[in-house]
Order: C-alpha cells, then structure tokens, then sequence
C-alpha cells in the first residue's frame, strides 16, 4: 500500500515510573490495518498505549500522527454510575461534537434494550460493551484499544470483531493490546517481548528522575 | 464544554453526587455557633461575618476531592485527557460546576443563616456581595488543589492542607467587606481587593491545574 501511514512509531522507548521498560518500538499503521500488540503482564503495553494516546512523552524516539486522530480506550470504560447508557454516550458523543452518531453505536453494540439503565445496574460484561461503543461516536481514525474484550462474552467479542473490521473498512486503523484471539485474521502481530528496555548500563535510554518534570 | 458542565451537574443531583452536602454543613455550622457562644446578640453580630466565611470555606472545602478524583478513579479523566477539548477549559467547567453547585447554593442561603447569627440588617447586601464574588475563587483554588493531589489515595487531608494556606486571602477581605459592610464604611478597598482576587484566579489558576493534572496522569 502506497498511501501515508495513518500513524507511525520511530523508534520509540517509553518508561513507567522513571523506568524505562521498552526500546525501539517502530511500525506504521495505515487505512485498513489493524496491529495487536502482544507480551506478557507488565511488558510495557498500557504505558506504550498511554504513550501513543499522549498521556504521557515518549523517553526516546517520536509519534507521528495527524492532530485528533487517536481514540483511546484504556481498562477502564470512564463510565459514570448514576448516568443512563444513552446519557454517557451522548456526553462522549457531545464532546467529540459527534451527536449524530449516539444511536447507531447502541445498535453496533447491542444496547439498544439497555439504553434507558443506569450504568450501574450493567453486568461487567454489558459496561465493557458500552465503553466500547464510545469509540463509535468518537468518529476518530486510529483506534488505540487496551485489552478491549476483558469480561466480553463469545458473542459480545464476535459483536466487537464486527465494529472492528467496519471500522477498518471505513479507512480506520486500530492498535490493540490484547491476550485473546479476537478473531481478526488480518490483523498483524507485534510481540513486544523482545523489545524490552535494556539497562542504561547496557546502552538502554535513561529513565531519568527529571522525566517528571521535562 | 458545556457537555461536561450539564454532566457534571447532572451527576451533583443524582444520588450519591453531594449536592447539598455543603449547604447542609453550612446550615450546622451557623445553627451551632450561637449555642457554643451564647445567644447575646452584641457578640455573635461581631463575629458573624467572620463565622459565615469560614463556614462558607469549609463547606467549600468539603466536597473538593470530588471535582476530579471521581472522574480519575473511573478512568473518564484520562479520556476526558485524550478528547479534543484543552484541559485548562476542563478545569475550569469543573470548577464552574463545583461553583454551580457548593458555591451558588451558600450565596442564596447565606441570608437565612445570617438571621441566626444577628447580622445586623446592612450587612446582608454585603454577605451576599461578598460570598458571591469570594466563592468562584475558593472554587477555582480547590479545582487547583483537586488537580495536585489527583492521583492519591485518600488525598482529602493533603488537598485540605494545600488549599487552606490559599484561602486566606479571600477570607480576609470577605469578611472584612460584611463588617465595614455592617458599620456602614468605605467598602471599596476590600470589595476590590475581593474582586481582584477572584479575577486573577479564576484568569491563571486553571493554567496550573490544568498542568498539573497532565503531570499526575502520566
């Protein structure tokens, strides 16, 4: 494919708490693609999501991507209890300035029945779809996901998978971390157990002290 | 930005969101006093003023934590971080929010609770001037000790020690207004200087709230 990366990676090293934990992350996603990144717990995956997300600057190496294209979707769903499903959703949709697109991201996700409950009275499962579904109505390119199936059932992965590959299709890129399968077969695999920081002694990036305050 | 305002009002007045909690401090604060100080009315008509202030700050005070902890605990900050609206404007709609619903409410109901408190019959312009142009900065400063201690667990005493050193100022000249208020002198000096205060804060506090919560959420 010959058209620009919808976002791209250079040699990137993030670090957590002062600590680098990953080196030399390079890829490039463009329309269409998809790219999983895998690695056991504590690899580095959320702070290199966090990173791209840009909640926090990268320790070495840079994110190209153009301005407001990045829809994060970390652990947790930023759901609030006493608001209705419809109610959270039009917030999200409201502050991309997306109203429009509340109603069909009920349907995507099959919470059309649930749409005048509380979000507390939702089982794990139905509140991960709804954290889900705020990705639909934020009407941005690159999807960057952190474990997105966690407390999903066959179905709800299968009903996920589906938003996905629309996603794609409709020019969108996703970068998901997940453990599971969730059934995308053209999505390519990034293992990021290699990439490990090393030690600034062996030539690593310094995860300096000062990184809090640059 | 006015999405997160309706929200954040929204949430206020469900259940468990806390509106009222500080009104209904205030409401102890001003029923309790003249019975720790004794019904004479000479005395609590001279401390009144500085009563109703400092009620008005802890209600304040008292329901801080909330303007960003919540939205921390459940993870909305850090998307809310990741939206295209700048953060300064999200402190400062939630510090509007906070105002809305803690420091509108203790403007209105001051009067009735200065009626506790034998505030002499001028003064009551003056409390209602001077809690309404005081209690957006006490909103703004508690947004920016909120956002300092936005990562902590159980933040509520280090913010409270934080904050209180920064509402000195506006309690001084809060209440210096009702007094000179009440004895029917000049009140131009501290009524500017309230003001003033309220101005630059709510001008340049967000700035560093805003700041400082892209720190804590890195």
């Amino acid at each position: 494919m010959t058209m620009a990366p919808l976002i791209s990676v250079v040699d990137l090293a993030v670090a957590r708490g002062g600590v680098a934990i990953l080196e030399g992350v390079h890829f490039a996603l463009s329309a269409g693609r998809a790219l999983v990144l895998r690695g056991p717990n504590g690899c580095g995956k959320t702070t290199l999501l966090r990173t791209i997300a840009g909640l926090q600057p990268p320790l070495a190496g840079h994110i190209e991507a153009m301005p407001d294209s990045i829809a994060y979707a970390s652990h947790a769903d930023g759901l609030k209890a006493t608001l209705s499903v419809t109610e959270n959703l039009r917030f999200w949709a409201a502050i991309y300035g997306q109203p429009k697109r509340v109603d069909p991201a009920l349907a995507a996700m099959n919470l059309d029945a649930l749409a005048a409950r509380a979000a507390m009275s939702l089982s794990a499962g139905q509140k991960r779809r709804l954290g889900l579904a705020r990705l639909l109505v934020t009407g941005r390119p690159v999807w960057v996901l952190d474990e997105p199936t966690v407390s999903l059932d066959a179905a709800s992965v299968a009903l996920f998978a589906a938003a996905l590959r629309a996603h794609l299709a409709t020019g969108g890129a996703a970068l998901i971390a997940t453990h599971i399968d969730i059934g995308l077969d053209e999505a390519a695999v990034l293992d990021l157990t290699p990439l490990k920081a090393r030690a600034p002694a062996a030539g690593g990036a310094g995860g300096g002290f000062d990184e809090a305050f640059a | 930005m006015i999405a997160l305002l309706v929200r954040d009002l929204r949430l206020a007045v469900r259940a468990g969101g806390g509106f009222g909690l500080s009104l209904a401090f205030f409401l102890i604060v001003t029923v309790l006093v003249p019975f720790g100080v004794g019904p004479e009315g000479g005395t609590l008509a001279r401390i009144a003023p500085g009563i109703l202030w400092v009620g008005a700050l802890l209600a304040c005070l008292l329901s801080l934590d909330r303007i960003f902890a919540l939205d921390f605990e459940d993870g909305s900050l850090d998307l809310i971080a990741t939206a295209p609206i700048p953060m300064e404007a999200v402190v400062t709609m939630k510090a509007l929010a906070h105002w809305l619903t803690t420091g509108l409410p203790l403007v209105l109901a001051a009067p009735v609770f200065g009626v506790l408190l034998h505030l002499p019959g001028p003064a009551y312009f003056w409390l209602v001037v001077s809690l309404a142009l005081g209690t957006p900065a006490l909103s703004v400063l508690g947004a920016f000790g909120a956002a300092l201690t936005v990562g902590l667990k159980r933040g509520g005493l280090l913010l409270s020690l934080l904050v209180l050193p920064l509402y000195v100022p506006t309690l001084i000249f809060g209440a210096e207004l009702i007094g000179r208020g009440a004895e029917g002198s000049s009140t131009a000096t501290p009524l500017m200087m309230l003001a003033g205060i309220t101005a630059a804060t709510v001008a340049l506090v967000p700035f560093a709230a805003a700041a400082a919560i892209r720190i804590n959420l890195r």
